[in-house]
């Protein structure tokens, strides 16, 4: 996995709902792709564009929605996106993220997450931060088409901020910090606990021999 | 000892180690896998020429991406190149890992949530997962069972562990008797209705009481299965004496002294008497009436006797205006286009026992363009047939499909049309979900066999 800065700067781009599902983010079709590359042009396809899009449209030429918020110009180099409660409960699709990545968002703040969604971000380098309620109103009521807000993300220290609006310390387990910030490969860590494996094995084997089934 | 509850109990017996990190690495029973997200997986295993640790905890199957017709004529019967080349590509993956598989043709093959309880795949006590958010309906038996992302699939694959964390304990309790025609799923949607989409994030949901020990194992699972509605990712319920008779002699679960062994194991499980709990919520049985999903979140639902809510919420607004429907609006006005009998959440066999009582003799109404029913697997759709339920359906208006996810996702040819409306026994009412413009309704088996007859939605308990 590709490493994270350390301290990070970004553009913000608010999207006001609650209950953001994995279904919105990326629709069925474009599940069925074998791979996890080209799924940007179809973020939040429903809601971004006129039409119905499908794996291999040429999106540059679809129609986009006017009242969208990611295809206000103003927000065109936005990587940092905020939303509000429970952003991407619903199905595990991991397609979601690779949408998300793919369209170049770094950075995902909202009051709160779906679970298995949480963990797809940090699987792929996006960092997903929740952030309190009062703070979250500050940059909604903030956000601005002239200037958008920019933020400083400050990973090691777990820090958000804006120079003006606001400072907040954010929690995130040491573990998925560690990854973002040394990149790790998280199935070649893991197997450095291989002899830990073969023993709790060794162990069921032995204790509940009806689990394995060779 | 202290005392733990189901699932401290089987964390505890899966825990392997903790990482330098501080994250813990638990054991992985059984994984189950499907064509939607597992090809990245594999192509992850072959880049870091790694292998499935261990292939005999893997079963795979085809199911979302499949057509529901034409499936004599096997993967010709998949006209878009795009999932036909998906679907062959679990084959290929499947082949060159060893892993069993029962394919398109196999009259197993059927929803992973479907044919692992189906097979005894899914035991107690056990650690389940597979790339599908609905795979908390294993808890049915007293396992702890998640969906997972594709990343995490191969992490399995590759070492047999999930990384995670502890999550908290959550007990939901309903005492009393539930009235006739209110189901597992009016349940499971009334939870959603009261804790909220996120209610259960971060928790594993145990439910209890009088209610649940009174459903069937396939009404457990449906219970199970829309946990992660109510953002849980894992729910659970304790396993007892039905638990054991449903998974006795299954083709999958152990057998003779085994299986003794394992159900000696299983009485052990259940939570401990004063066992602590994070969250405990109660709710009355008598509160529970047959559900409706009204706008595009779970949590957005009601009973037969209410109206649509007025709100000045803008994601009910938004949700209403998605819908097509105004506040104020009674229930039982609301006119269907479509019916959707399967999925993961309704397409067992009792399932389709109660659609068919209340279908008997009767025709589907004029205002119905269409209605099908999407047996949860080959195996189902035999049983069904054996008991001549299939002629109640077609002889009623519906169409006869074979087993596989179908319109609850609409990754295949099932799909609704733009402004469609449909009363689906399915788990999600999100935008677009059952189609592009399409708008579903979540019922009950019961209900959606009944809105089929009147063309509307009606109370079950009237009947």
């Amino acid at each position: 996995m590709a490493k994270i800065s350390n301290k990070f700067s970004g553009k913000i781009v608010c999207l006001d709902k609650a209950n953001v599902d994995t279904d919105q983010i990326i629709p069925k079709q474009f599940l069925k792709s074998i791979k996890k590359t080209g799924l940007g042009p179809f973020l939040f396809d429903s809601w971004r564009y006129e039409d119905e899009g499908y794996l291999g449209k040429d999106s540059s030429k679809r129609t986009l929605k006017d009242d969208f918020v990611l295809n206000n110009k103003a927000f065109s180099e936005a990587n940092v996106l905020v939303a509000k409660e429970n952003f991407g409960c619903g199905s595990s699709r991991e397609h979601a993220v690779w949408a998300l990545k793919d369209f170049g968002i770094t950075t995902i703040i909202a009051a709160s997450f779906g679970d298995i969604f949480f963990n797809n971000c940090f699987k792929n380098g996006i960092l997903a931060i929740q952030i309190s309620k009062k703070n979250l109103d500050i940059i909604f009521s903030n956000q601005s088409e002239i200037k958008p807000i920019e933020i400083l993300v400050d990973l090691v220290n777990q820090k958000i901020f804006d120079e003006k609006l606001f400072e907040e310390n954010f929690e995130i387990e040491s573990y998925r910090k560690k990854c973002l910030i040394e990149g790790l490969d998280e199935i070649g860590y893991s197997l450095k606990y291989e002899k830990e494996i073969s023993k709790y094995e060794q162990k069921l084997r032995k204790e509940r021999s009806w689990v394995i089934n060779d | 000892m202290a005392k733990r509850t189901l699932y401290d109990k089987i964390w505890d017996d899966h825990y392997v180690t903790t990482r330098d990190d501080g994250s813990d690495l638990m054991y992985v029973d059984r994984h189950l896998v499907h064509e939607v997200t597992s090809p990245q997986a594999f192509e992850g295993l072959r880049q870091n020429n790694l292998k499935p640790r261990r292939v005999s905890s893997i079963l795979a199957t085809p199911d979302h991406n499949v057509p529901t017709t034409s499936r004599d004529i096997n993967l010709d019967g998949i006209k878009d190149p795009i999932s036909k080349l998906q679907v062959i590509t679990l084959d290929e993956n499947c082949n060159e890992f060893g892993i069993t598989q029962f394919k398109l043709d196999d009259s197993r093959q059927g929803i992973v949530h479907v044919i692992g309880p189906e097979q005894g795949l899914t035991l107690p006590g056990m650690t389940i997962v597979c790339g599908d958010s609905h795979t908390s309906t294993h808890g049915a038996f007293g396992s702890l069972a998640m969906g997972i992302g594709t990343s995490e699939v191969e992490h399995v694959l590759a070492t047999q562990c999930l990384v995670t964390k502890k999550q908290k304990n959550m007990l939901i309790n309903i005492n009393g008797v539930i009235e006739d025609g209110v189901t597992a799923k009016d349940i499971t949607m009334f939870i959603i209705g009261k804790i909220g989409t996120a209610g259960g994030t971060g928790h594993v949901i145990e439910y209890g009481g009088e209610v649940i020990r009174a459903l069937s194992m396939e009404g457990r699972m449906t219970l199970c299965n829309m946990a992660i509605e109510a953002g849980a990712r894992a729910g659970m319920v304790a396993p007892d004496e039905k638990t054991f008779a449903y998974v006795k002699d299954r083709p999958l679960a152990p057998k003779g002294e085994l299986f003794d062994d394992a159900v000696e194991y299983w009485k052990s499980l259940p939570s401990d008497e004063g066992a602590k709990f994070d969250e405990i919520f109660n709710f009355k049985s008598e509160d529970i009436l047959p559900q409706v999903t009204w706008g595009t979140s779970p949590e957005m639902v009601g009973s037969i006797e209410d109206t649509i809510p007025h709100s000045s919420d803008k994601n009910i607004i938004s949700a209403l205006n998605y819908m097509g429907l105004k506040p104020g609006t009674m229930i039982k006005d609301i006119e269907l286009d479509q019916i959707f009998i399967g999925s993961c959440t309704n397409s067992r066999i009792e399932d389709l026992r109660v659609a068919s009582e209340i279908l008997k003799n009767n025709k589907i109404s004029k205002r119905i363009k269409r209605a099908i029913v999407v047996p949860g697997s080959g195996l189902v759709k035999k049983q069904a047939e054996a008991e001549g339920l299939d002629e109640i359906f077609i002889e009623a208006g519906f169409e006869w499909r074979d087993a596989g996810c179908s319109m609850c996702l609409g990754m295949n040819p099932d799909q609704l049309n733009e402004l469609e409306r449909c009363a689906s026994t399915s788990n999600r009412n999100f935008e677009g979900r059952q189609g592009y413009k399409g708008r579903t309704h979540l019922v009950s088996p019961a209900m959606a066999a009944l809105a089929s007859l009147e063309g509307r939605f009606s109370d079950i308990r009237d009947l």
